[in-house]
C-alpha cells in the first residue's frame, strides 16, 4: 500500500486483468452448508450460550453421581427441612478456604417445627475429592469420590433438604438425568413419526394426504394436557421406574408429532416438483430412496430446528404429570416429582426452598428457547 | 349468504371431527385392564361380600359393560340402544359414575359452567392484554416498553403453569388480601346465583385467569408485535407520517387493521394449550371445575366420568376453534372459504 502525494491510497500488487471478479465469494459459495449455518449461528450471541449451556448440561448427565455430595435418596432423619447452608470464604476477617458452618436442630414443641440455628464458633471446612456414597459412572462403573462432600459431623445442603431430609442439590442433579433425557425420547418418537407420516402424505398427495391431513387436524384441535394424563393413567402401577419412564416419554411424543408431520408436509410439496426429484425418478430410484436420500436431507436442519423449540413443552409436560402424581413415581427422581413436595401452600410459606427444583426447568426451557430460535435464523446461510 | 354457508360447512367438519374425538376418548379409557366394576367385583369376592357382589353384576349388565367393546362404544355414544333402549351422550345421559355412586351428568353439574367461565375469562384475558401491549412493543420497538414485555413474555412461556399458580396465590394472598383457593366464597356454593356470588367469583378468579392466560398472552403479543413490524415498515406509513397524521391515528388506521386478523385467528391456536393449563391450574388451586373431577375420575379409572369431561374438554376447545375461524372470515373478506389450508 503507498499513498500518493494527493493522499490517496493505492495497492502495490500488479494489476492482474483476468483475475474473476467472483473469486472472492467463491470460497463462500463452495463452503459446506454447516460452515455458513455456523458462521451465522455464531454471531447470534444468547443462542450461542444457550446452546454451550445446554450441551455442557447434558455432558454432564453421567457424572452427576460426581458432583452430588449425596446420593438421590440418602437420608438424614435429622435434618429435615433444613433450611439452605451457605458455602464461606472468610471467617471472623481471616481467609479460610471453603467452609461451612454446622446446623443443630432442635424441636420447637410450640410450632411442632424442627429449628436450625447455624453454629458460628466452629467453622468447618469442606473435604474434596472425598469418599461416600456408592454410585455408578453413566450407570456402569462404580465409585464413591466425590468432588466435595461434607465435613465430619456437619451436614452439607447447599439448597436446603426436604421433607425427609434428603439433600435437594443432589436430587436436582439426579433429577437432571430423568427430566431432560424425557424431552430427548419424547422428541424422537415425534421426530419419527412426525417424518413418517408427513413425508407420505406429503410425497404421495391424493387420498393418504387427506386422510393423515385430517388426523393431524383432529390431534392439533385437542388439549394435550388431559389426554396425557388419561394415557398415563392407563400405566399400570406395578411397572419399574424405568418403564414407566420410557412409556411416559413417548406419550409425550404421540401426541406431538402432528405440528411436525404438517410442516414436513408443506416442504414435500413445493420441493417435489424440483427438477433433482423429477431427475432421480426418471433414473428409477423408487420413492423410499428419493424421501430419504434427497429430499429429507434437504430440509433436515429446519427440523431440527423446530424439534429443539418442541422440546421444552415436553420437560414441562413430565413436569406437570409427576408434579399431579401421573407422571414418574416416587422411587424415580425427575424435578416434576421433586416439585410434588411442594405442592400446597402451606410448603411455599414455611419451607420456600423446596421450590428450588422450578429454577433449574425454567433455565432450562428458556436455555432451549433461545438456542432453537438462534438455530432457525441461522438456517438460511444464503439469506441476508 | 356465503358466510353462513362457510358457517354451516365448518359446523359440520365440528360433529365428524368430534366423532373421530369420541372414538379417541373410548379407547384411552378403556386402556386400562379390566374396568371399575370388575375389579371392585373381584376385590368383593376375595373378602367374601356376595351380597356387594351381585350389586356390581347388576350395575354391570346395566351399563352393558359385558358387552363386547365395540358395542360398548356405540352403546355409550347412543348409537346403538342399550339395556334401556337408546341413552347415550346424543341422548344426553351421561353414564354413571361408579366411584361416586351418582350420574355423572349430577357430579359435574355446575362444574361445566365454571369450566366455561374460567377459560372465557382466560380468552378475554389474553386479548385485553396482548392487544395494548404488542401495538406498544411494535410502537416502541427497542425501547424498554419492548424489552420488558418480551422478558416477561419469555418468563410466563418457561415457568410451569401451576408454580406460577401457588406462588401468585401467596403472595396474591399476602399483599392484597386475595382469596386462596376455590372459584366463591365457600357461603355460597349452592346457593342461587346473586349480586354477592357473582362479586365473589370475579374476586376469585383473578389469579387463575392470570396463570392460564400469561402464557396466551405472551405468545398473542409476540406474533401480533411481529405483524405490526412487518406492516409499519411499508412505504403507506411513510406517507401517512409524511402527510402529517398524529401517530396514533396512523397506527389505529391502517397497520392495526392488517394485523388485526391473524391476532383473532389465532386464538384457535392458543385455545387447546389454554385448555390443558386451565385443567392443571384447577387441580392445584382447587378451583370447582372439572379439572379435578377429571384427575379423580382417571386415578379410580371411573371410566363414564372421565369419558364425559374428556369429551367435554374437546367439546369447549372444537367449538373455540370453530368461533375463532368464522369470525376470521367475517373478519378478512381474502380468506377463501374452501378447508383452511387446502
Amino acid at each position: 500500500m503507498t499513498q500518493l502525494p494527493d493522499g490517496r491510497f493505492v495497492d502495490d500488487a500488479p494489476y492482474d486483468p483476468q483475475a474473476s471478479l467472483l473469486e472472492l465469494e467463491r470460497k463462500d459459495l463452495d463452503a459446506p452448508n454447516w460452515v455458513l449455518i455456523w458462521r451465522k449461528f455464531k454471531t447470534h450471541r444468547l443462542g450461542l450460550i444457550s446452546g454451550a449451556f445446554l450441551l455442557i448440561c447434558y455432558l454432564l448427565l453421567p457424572v452427576v453421581g460426581f458432583i452430588a455430595p449425596y446420593g438421590p435418596n440418602q437420608r438424614m432423619s435429622e435434618h429435615l427441612y433444613s433450611p439452605p447452608q451457605s458455602i464461606n470464604l472468610f471467617h471472623e476477617g481471616e481467609f479460610l478456604g471453603p467452609f461451612i458452618y454446622p446446623m443443630t436442630s432442635e424441636a420447637d414443641l410450640e410450632t411442632f417445627q424442627w429449628v436450625f440455628e447455624p453454629d458460628y464458633n466452629t467453622p468447618m471446612k469442606l473435604e474434596f475429592f472425598c469418599e461416600g456414597k456408592g454410585y455408578n459412572i453413566a450407570g456402569l462403573i462404580p465409585s464413591n469420590t466425590h468432588l466435595f462432600c461434607a465435613p465430619e459431623g456437619a451436614t452439607l445442603f447447599l439448597w436446603g433438604s426436604d421433607r425427609l431430609g434428603r439433600d435437594i442439590f443432589s436430587r436436582i442433579l439426579y433429577g437432571a438425568q430423568l427430566s431432560l433425557t424425557v424431552g430427548l425420547i419424547g422428541i424422537s418418537v415425534s421426530f419419527v413419526l412426525g417424518i413418517f407420516f408427513g413425508s407420505v402424505a406429503g410425497y404421495f398427495g391424493g387420498r393418504i394426504d387427506w386422510v393423515i391431513n385430517r388426523v393431524i387436524e383432529v390431534l392439533r384441535s385437542l388439549p394435550e394436557l388431559p389426554l396425557w394424563l388419561a394415557l398415563s393413567a392407563a400405566v399400570p402401577s406395578n411397572w419399574s421406574p424405568v418403564a414407566v419412564f420410557f412409556i411416559i416419554s413417548v406419550i409425550l411424543g404421540i401426541l406431538d408429532w402432528p405440528g411436525l408431520a404438517r410442516s414436513v408436509r408443506a416442504k414435500f410439496l413445493s420441493l417435489r416438483e424440483e427438477e433433482y426429484v423429477r431427475a432421480a425418478e426418471m433414473m428409477g430410484a423408487s420413492s423410499g430412496r428419493v424421501i430419504r436420500k434427497h429430499l429429507i436431507p434437504n430440509f433436515m436442519s429446519h427440523l431440527i430446528a423446530s424439534a429443539t423449540l418442541s422440546i421444552p413443552a415436553m420437560i414441562l409436560g413430565e413436569t406437570a404429570l409427576s408434579f399431579l402424581g401421573l407422571g414418574l413415581r416416587a422411587p424415580a427422581v425427575s424435578w416434576g416429582v421433586m416439585l410434588n413436595d411442594a405442592q400446597n401452600l402451606a410448603s411455599i410459606e414455611i419451607y420456600p426452598w423446596t421450590a428450588i427444583p422450578m429454577l433449574p426447568i425454567v433455565v432450562i426451557v428458556l436455555a432451549f428457547n433461545f438456542f432453537g430460535d438462534g438455530l432457525r435464523d441461522s438456517l438460511d446461510p444464503y439469506q441476508q | 349468504m356465503e358466510i353462513l354457508r362457510y358457517a354451516f360447512y365448518r359446523f359440520g367438519t365440528m360433529l365428524l371431527t368430534l366423532w373421530v374425538v369420541s372414538i379417541l376418548v373410548f379407547v384411552i379409557i378403556n386402556l386400562p385392564p379390566g374396568d371399575y366394576l370388575s375389579n371392585q367385583i373381584a376385590e368383593l369376592r376375595a373378602s367374601g361380600q356376595s351380597a356387594g357382589v351381585a350389586k356390581a353384576e347388576f350395575l354391570r349388565s346395566e351399563y352393558a359393560l359385558d358387552k363386547p367393546l365395540w358395542q360398548q362404544y356405540l352403546i355409550w355414544v347412543g348409537f346403538m340402544p342399550g339395556p334401556h333402549g337408546f341413552s347415550g351422550l346424543v341422548q344426553g345421559n351421561f353414564g354413571w359414575s361408579f366411584e361416586f355412586d351418582r350420574p355423572v351428568a349430577e357430579i359435574v353439574g355446575d362444574s361445566l359452567w365454571l369450566t366455561v367461565l374460567v377459560n372465557l375469562a382466560a380468552v378475554l384475558f389474553v386479548y385485553v392484554v396482548a392487544l395494548p401491549l404488542g401495538v406498544l412493543a411494535a410502537a416502541r420497538a427497542r425501547s424498554w416498553v419492548d424489552y420488558t414485555s418480551a422478558f416477561v413474555g419469555y418468563l410466563g412461556l418457561a415457568t410451569p403453569n401451576f408454580l406460577l399458580a401457588l406462588i401468585l396465590f401467596y403472595y396474591g394472598h399476602r399483599w392484597f388480601n386475595l382469596p386462596i383457593g376455590g372459584l366463591m366464597d365457600p357461603a355460597f356454593e349452592g346457593e342461587p346465583m346473586g349480586w354477592e356470588k357473582v362479586k365473589s367469583i370475579l374476586i376469585h378468579l383473578i389469579v387463575p385467569t392470570f396463570v392460564i392466560g400469561t402464557s396466551g398472552a405472551s405468545a398473542m403479543m409476540q406474533r401480533l408485535r411481529a405483524n405490526m413490524l412487518d406492516e409499519l415498515g411499508k412505504p403507506y406509513v411513510e406517507t401517512a407520517i409524511a402527510k402529517g397524521m398524529s401517530p396514533s391515528r396512523m397506527l389505529a388506521k391502517y397497520p392495526l387493521r392488517v394485523a388485526f386478523n391473524p391476532f383473532v385467528a389465532d386464538i384457535g391456536n392458543l385455545l387447546p394449550a389454554m385448555i390443558s393449563g386451565s385443567v392443571l391450574v384447577s387441580v392445584v388451586l382447587g378451583l370447582q371445575t372439572i379439572g379435578p373431577t377429571l384427575l379423580t375420575a382417571l386415578k379410580t379409572q371411573d371410566m363414564f366420568l372421565s369419558g364425559f369431561v374428556l369429551m367435554f374438554v374437546a367439546l369447549l376447545t372444537l367449538i373455540g376453534t370453530m368461533i375463532s375461524d368464522v369470525l376470521l372470515v367475517l373478519l378478512d373478506p381474502r380468506i377463501r372459504y374452501e378447508g383452511r389450508d387446502a
